[in-house]
């Protein structure tokens, strides 16, 4: 239950140089330097793939300056970009146009693999972006700078409940599940498994009274529908640095033409 | 005079459920330590969420000197501690500090004071050294008094704790029950752990089907074991009251 929580941990919280100028940014400057990244890789199309590696240059003067290791920031990207990755793969087989390339059954076309490659350097570079902003920035402080950037405070608040209770959850989730393997619970057919339906279902209802008692102590403390705003966060002399010199390499590589 | 409590004739019923309050009359003066005692179902939890009206039933309740009204609903948040018996419905923010700032910051203070309100009352429960930690990462205890600093930061008149010591390890027990001793507030503890209540509270209300069956001195209500077995209540095996350490008494008198 502890292990389960302690795993997820890991890949959220910060990692590397924990007391490095890029963890001590102000979380409005990473947000804003990174989206800049991500947005610059992906309106970039294939021909003007110097931008590409400019984000990629950026990215990887980010991960040293922060200490954060090449293992430690694959164990991140993992989750999203082998899926993103294994998706990516089929375009070339679908996609036609230009040169084609015979592999026994199978073909592709330039074309296609044109796309792959463009579509792969956009999701390596958005995915490492977001991996890096967890790796140096805690979740509250991505809130906070959110917040201050004026994302809608709903949205803020989701988040923030979600990070919140996520744990909670997979925690009750994890005891369940124990208490159906206790049991002798073994599914061993497709009709077996209607046990895990009505888990889903006990854990809905978990959770729904696990809301109204929350929204209940809010009330206790005098929430009145708005949540109160925190002390603002103050920006100096680096952070602003910071941004400029990134949207400068990357906004400079992507507008020049090759 | 104001008083803590004085609930007259307070019933009420849940939608499509039985009546859980059946005419309830308690009278707390400022000051005072009571421990609310009784079996589950005896609607402890329902008497407590009327306390800050955050349920309101029929009958007469004022509470830290207000009737309990929808026009008084923000002064009673004010003015009324409540902490829950589960201490992840009471800490929802990302981290401590943040937490513990959201009562205060609700109060309509400013920066400032929110963070001496906040440095207060996590340094009351010990707890000054996780304001930057993620509540998860807490122990139950540690939580527990987190949960406490949160209602402290709004200095409430009146501090209403659901079964405090649920869930708890002997150590983490004993830590609690000694920075409750500590505060300084008229206190209502909902719970079944008896030996706390001998500890704490100086005196008991005994709440049955809905309405108050005992009221007196602690200790004279703890040795009666015929009152306590009528209530499916009863002390630990072996335990004696005559063996505890009695902290000093607070005088009653009006904040």
């Amino acid at each position: 239950m502890g292990g389960l929580c302690n795993h997820a941990l890991e890949l959220t919280g910060p990692t590397g140089n924990l007391d490095s100028r890029v963890h001590r940014l102000d979380p409005r400057a990473k947000i804003l330097g990174l989206i800049t990244v991500t947005l610059v890789a992906v309106s970039a199309p294939l021909e003007r793939w110097p931008a590409y590696v400019a984000c990629a240059a950026v990215l990887v003067a980010y991960a040293i300056a922060a200490g954060v290791g090449p293992r430690a920031l694959w164990r991140r990207l993992r989750v999203v970009l082998l899926l993103v990755l294994g998706v990516g793969v089929l375009v070339p087989f679908v996609r036609s146009g230009g040169a084609r390339f015979e592999f026994g059954m199978l073909s592709v076309h330039q074309a296609g693999l044109e796309i792959f490659a463009a579509v792969a350097a956009k999701a390596i570079i958005g995915t490492t972006s977001a991996a890096l902003l967890g790796a140096t920035t805690t979740f509250p402080a991505v809130l906070r700078g959110l917040e201050a950037l004026r994302v809608p405070r709903l949205l803020v608040l989701i988040a923030a409940f979600m990070y919140r209770y996520l744990f909670v959850i997979v925690e009750e989730l994890a005891r369940m599940r124990s208490a159906l393997v206790s049991r002798g619970y073994r599914p061993r057919t497709a009709l077996q498994a209607g046990a895990m339906g009505r888990v889903a279902g006990a854990m809905f209802l978990r959770t729904y009274g696990r809301g109204e008692r929350v929204y209940l102590a809010m009330l206790a403390r005098g929430y009145n529908g708005t949540m109160p705003q925190r002390v603002p966060l103050r920006l100096v002399g680096t952070d602003v640095a910071f941004v400029a010199g990134v949207a400068l390499i990357v906004l400079t590589a992507r507008l020049t033409t090759a | 005079m104001s008083c803590a409590i004085n609930a007259r004739g307070l019933r009420f019923g849940y939608p499509g459920g039985g009546q859980a309050l059946r005419g309830i009359d308690l009278h707390v003066g400022h000051g005072e330590r009571v421990a609310l005692l009784g079996p589950n179902g005896a609607g402890k939890t329902t008497f407590m969420l009327h306390l800050n009206a955050l349920l309101q039933g029929e009958g007469e309740l004022e509470v830290a000197g207000l009737e309990v009204t929808k026009k008084n609903v923000a002064a009673l948040r004010a003015r009324v501690g409540l902490v829950f018996q589960d201490p992840d419905d009471q800490l929802f923010m990302p981290t401590v500090e943040e937490d513990v700032a959201f009562g205060p910051m609700n109060l309509g203070l400013d920066g400032e004071a929110v963070t001496a309100r906040v440095a207060g009352a996590l340094a009351a429960v010990r707890m000054g050294h996780v304001a930057s930690r993620a509540p998860y990462q807490l122990s139950m205890g540690e939580r527990r008094r987190v949960a406490i600093a949160t209602v402290l930061a709004m200095e409430p008149a009146l501090l209403v704790l659901d079964e405090p010591s649920a869930n708890l390890d002997p150590r983490a027990r004993r830590e609690l029950l000694e920075i409750l001793e500590g505060v300084e507030r008229t206190m209502l503890v909902t719970t079944h752990d008896l030996p706390l209540a001998a500890e704490l509270c100086e005196r008991a209300v005994i709440l049955a089907g809905g309405a108050v069956v005992a009221d007196g001195p602690c200790h004279e209500l703890l040795a009666d074991a015929e009152l306590l077995g009528a209530h499916d209540l009863e002390l630990p095996a072996g335990f004696r009251l005559d063996g505890l350490d009695l902290r000093p008494r607070p005088s009653a008198q009006p904040l």
